[in-house]
């Protein structure tokens, strides 16, 4: 639950950015932290909770990956049993 | 320091039998997926920890989430995670299937356009979390109050974690070094840790989620304890600042007051919970008193999962009556679960 995911800013209106997430544009308040254009933040349940260097949310993209290649099956498995419910 | 010459120098262990415990479900996640265990010395134990603030939620909190979703003028928020979960007889998702009106939601901050939009219903989110999430329900409250929402609310089951580590070193079941969890650090700061480590003389380390930093981590915090040392190192600088994120505390200051608070399977904790101040009371959707927690299945060795005396498979239900699917306790129901990472990765 406190998964937090790494994206770059590209835009800033107010207190809310369009962040990218590998290709995915989304919308997320900088309320909690100060960050510009260009700035990488890591971010959770929609709101940006710090800055972080480049490296690291490589890094921690890599890992998300990873870890979502393994539990699509299983994913979709519930999604299903879901559906049929 | 290359990750061989770390791998070497652990593999040729002597030092004493060490327990180590990741804190968050995300670093056990990461161990399992990168099979980091099989690469440890015998002597060198990792512990999963209390980390998942959807298994230590009480039944009575899920009740009494389950008893809003019911009522015909409310709808109710939360994140995916929080739906499968039981309380005494149903979940959100049994409330859903009876009619509730239950919906997942990515940001709780989606409530104040919802709110606005549909001023005859009350719209409640399900605010559970650690000190990550916590900051965003306290932004989600305040923007509330600041636009005079009559009909925005949370239902607070947030947790603080240093509290539970406390029990943790109390219980008497030795723990010798602490992985912080990353995200909760990113709001508390690796200072957080401070004055844990020097009353029980624990050393913690503060660390990304990469194999190589985990390992790092554990290699740091081995030779901590050899070396007798007891401090908190931050390996993961990037993004955690010693004294954490200055505007969510303040936030958190201005919005939350500390309390006693139940965890499912351990009781409760004093100073362990999040509650809405006065100042706020109006937006507080009935958050206290929610500590009531029949045992799901009188089998389910949760407590001791949670609070790291047995690994996840030591359960007699693990992976047979109790399964993802078919879960008999929080632990295995919730994706950061210890039980449900372990059956997920079928790790040892
Ligand atoms: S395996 Fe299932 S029953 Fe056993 S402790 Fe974990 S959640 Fe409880």
């Amino acid at each position: 639950m406190c998964v937090a995911v790494p994206g770059k800013i590209l835009h800033i209106e107010g207190d809310v950015a369009t962040v990218d997430f590998q290709g995915n544009r989304v919308r997320v308040s900088l309320g909690l932290v100060d960050a510009d254009i260009g700035d990488h933040v890591l971010v959770h349940a929609g709101c940006a909770i710090e800055v972080m260097r480049k490296e690291q949310a490589d890094e921690l993209n890599d890992l998300l990956a990873e870890l979502e290649e393994m539990l699509a099956p299983e994913r979709a498995a519930l999604a299903d049993r879901e559906a049929r419910s | 320091m290359t990750t061989k010459a770390i791998l070497d120098d652990l593999r040729e262990w002597t030092g004493p039998d060490l327990r180590i415990m990741e804190v968050c479900g995300t670093h056990t996640a990461a161990i399992m997926q990168s099979g980091l265990r099989s690469l440890l010395p015998t002597g060198i134990t990792l512990i999963s920890g209390p980390g998942c603030p959807v298994c230590i939620t009480p039944a009575a909190y899920v009740d009494k989430a389950v008893e809003l979703a019911m009522r015909p003028n409310y709808r109710l928020y939360a994140f995916g995670d929080m739906l499968k979960v039981k309380g005494t007889d149903k979940s959100l998702s049994d409330a859903k299937a009876d009619g509730g009106h239950v919906r997942f939601v990515y940001s709780p901050l989606d409530l104040l356009g919802f709110a606005e939009k549909e001023p005859q219903f009350t719209h409640v989110f399900a605010a559970v979390g650690f000190e990550t999430t916590a900051p965003i329900y306290g932004m989600l409250v305040k923007k509330a109050y600041e636009k005079g929402l009559p009909n925005l609310e949370i239902l607070t089951a947030l947790r603080t974690i240093l509290p539970a580590l406390e029990l943790i070193l109390e219980s008497g079941d030795p723990i010798d070094a602490f992985l912080a969890p990353g995200h909760v650090s990113a709001i508390i700061g690796s200072a957080g840790y401070s004055d844990l480590a020097q009353r029980y003389q624990r050393p913690f380390s503060v660390a990304g989620f990469s194999p190589e930093h985990i390992l790092y981590a554990i290699w740091q915090l081995a030779h901590a304890v050899r070396n007798g040392r007891h401090d908190v190192c931050n390996l993961y600088p990037g993004v955690v600042h010693q004294e954490g994120n200055l505007k969510a505390l303040a936030l958190l200051d201005d919005v939350f007051e500390s309390g006693p608070s139940a965890w499912r399977g351990i009781g409760i904790l004093p100073g362990s919970g999040l509650f809405l101040r006065n100042k706020y009371a109006a937006f507080d959707a009935g958050s206290h008193g929610l500590d009531a927690d029949p045992p799901p299945n009188p089998a389910c060795r949760c407590t001791d999962v949670i609070l790291g005396r047995i690994h996840p498979t030591a359960c007699p239900l693990f992976g047979t009556i109790c399964t993802p699917g078919c879960a008999q306790g929080p632990c295995m129901v919730s994706a950061e679960g210890a039980c449900g990472i372990w059956h997920r990765f079928r790790g040892e």
